[in-house]
């Protein structure tokens, strides 16, 4: 089993820097994985890469855990540190009513489009995107393709006009 | 050269010949494709025009990086819904005379892409002449595409082609010129008994009949 206390550490850190970002930790396979509420996302990257050195975000990603479920979306943030090596993973869970988050582009430019990745797929807002459009679908397409209660054949068949 | 030392000793100095034919026969002798390589099929279709298959013995290597200049399209792989709009705009740019061939499963009919991101056939989009099965087609295949699209050129007429139809272009005849003949019965006969019933019928051929 992979040691994980480093990452601990980073948690404990955020926890005294404030309590409330750090909903839930999660440990598996020798990863961290922290649940933030999505109020604190930007502060939270923003110390970290600040004081803590994850200067790099690894990618940034959807996940639909089902209709049924609630929250029924997730927001994961893969963190990577050039500095000390370490790798962390943030969490943000949106509900299907309302699945908006803020944007982490203020902290990493490379966050434009993976955002928008995200959003073309799962139908994720995120507020402050500087363009926040399609990037992998065309932009006529109807709906969010990687949900899970979208057909696999689409909506309708195709037709050019 | 031997030809021209035999040519003009077996031959008469005029030669008396069909238009069509000839036009058909330069027509097929030089098809220029598009390059326009989508997915896997592509590396077979690059094969076809390198050393081992080389298609330039059947006239038809010279690939154009522009769909001004080529006569052929291959659609090689599948086409996203994203791209159709692309790949119909090619087709647009392409002068007439032009053919399609769709090239393997996933451009004729999708293939194991049954999915909301993949046009479930090339057909749908543009007009396609010769289609070839196979995941991905041998270059052989798409050579035979090949011969059997200049089979289907040698059948062509350049009145198919035109842009009015049969009837209005007789009315638009100035009396006293020569009118246009529709063939003897035993030529159409002839024609329809060679085309293959593999190969569907083209927006042209489609316009002559209807």
């Amino acid at each position: 089993m992979l040691d994980t206390t480093v990452l601990h550490e980073f948690v404990e850190k955020l926890k005294t820097e404030n309590s409330a970002w750090i909903g839930d930790t999660i440990e598996a396979h020798g990863e961290v994985t922290v649940i933030v509420p999505r109020e604190s996302i930007v502060d939270v990257c923003w110390v970290l890469k600040t004081k803590h050195g994850f200067d790099m975000l690894a990618d940034l990603n959807g996940a639909d855990r089902g209709p049924e479920e609630d929250p029924r979306f997730e927001v994961v943030y893969h963190l990577f540190s050039t500095k000390h090596y370490n790798r962390l993973r943030l969490k943000v869970l949106l509900s299907e009513d309302d699945p908006r988050v803020s944007t982490v582009t203020t902290v990493w430019k490379t966050a434009d489009w993976h955002e928008r990745e995200t959003f073309d797929m799962f139908g994720v807002i995120f507020d402050g995107h500087p363009d926040l459009r399609r990037i992998l679908l065309p932009s006529d397409f109807d709906g969010h393709a990687l949900r899970k209660d979208y057909p696999l054949r689409g909506y309708e068949p195709y037709s050019l006009t | 050269m031997g030809l021209e030392n035999t040519l003009f000793e077996s031959l008469p100095d005029v030669l008396t010949v069909k238009l069509d034919s000839v036009i058909n026969w330069a027509r097929k002798s030089s098809l220029w494709p598009a390059t326009f390589g989508l997915a896997c099929c592509a590396i077979e279709m690059m094969n076809t025009v390198s050393a081992r298959n080389d298609l330039s013995r059947f006239g038809a290597e010279t690939f154009r990086a522009s769909p001004r200049q080529a006569d052929v399209m291959i659609v090689s792989g599948r086409v996203s819904r994203k791209m159709a709009p692309v790949l119909r705009r090619i087709y647009d740019q392409m002068p007439e005379p032009k053919w399609v061939i769709s090239m393997g499963a996933c451009a004729t009919s999708g293939g194991v892409f049954d999915n909301y991101a993949i046009v479930q056939g090339v057909d749908k989009i543009v007009p396609v002449d010769v289609y070839v099965p196979g995941c991905p087609p041998r270059p052989e295949m798409l050579i035979h595409a090949i011969m059997m699209l200049q089979e289907k050129v040698m059948n062509e007429s350049v009145r198919d082609r035109r842009d009015t139809f049969e009837e209005e272009s007789r009315r638009a005849i100035v009396p006293g010129t020569l009118p246009i003949t529709m063939g003897t019965e035993s030529e159409t006969a002839a024609k329809t008994a060679t085309t293959r019933p593999y190969t569907i019928a083209s927006r042209h051929e489609r316009r002559k009949s209807s």
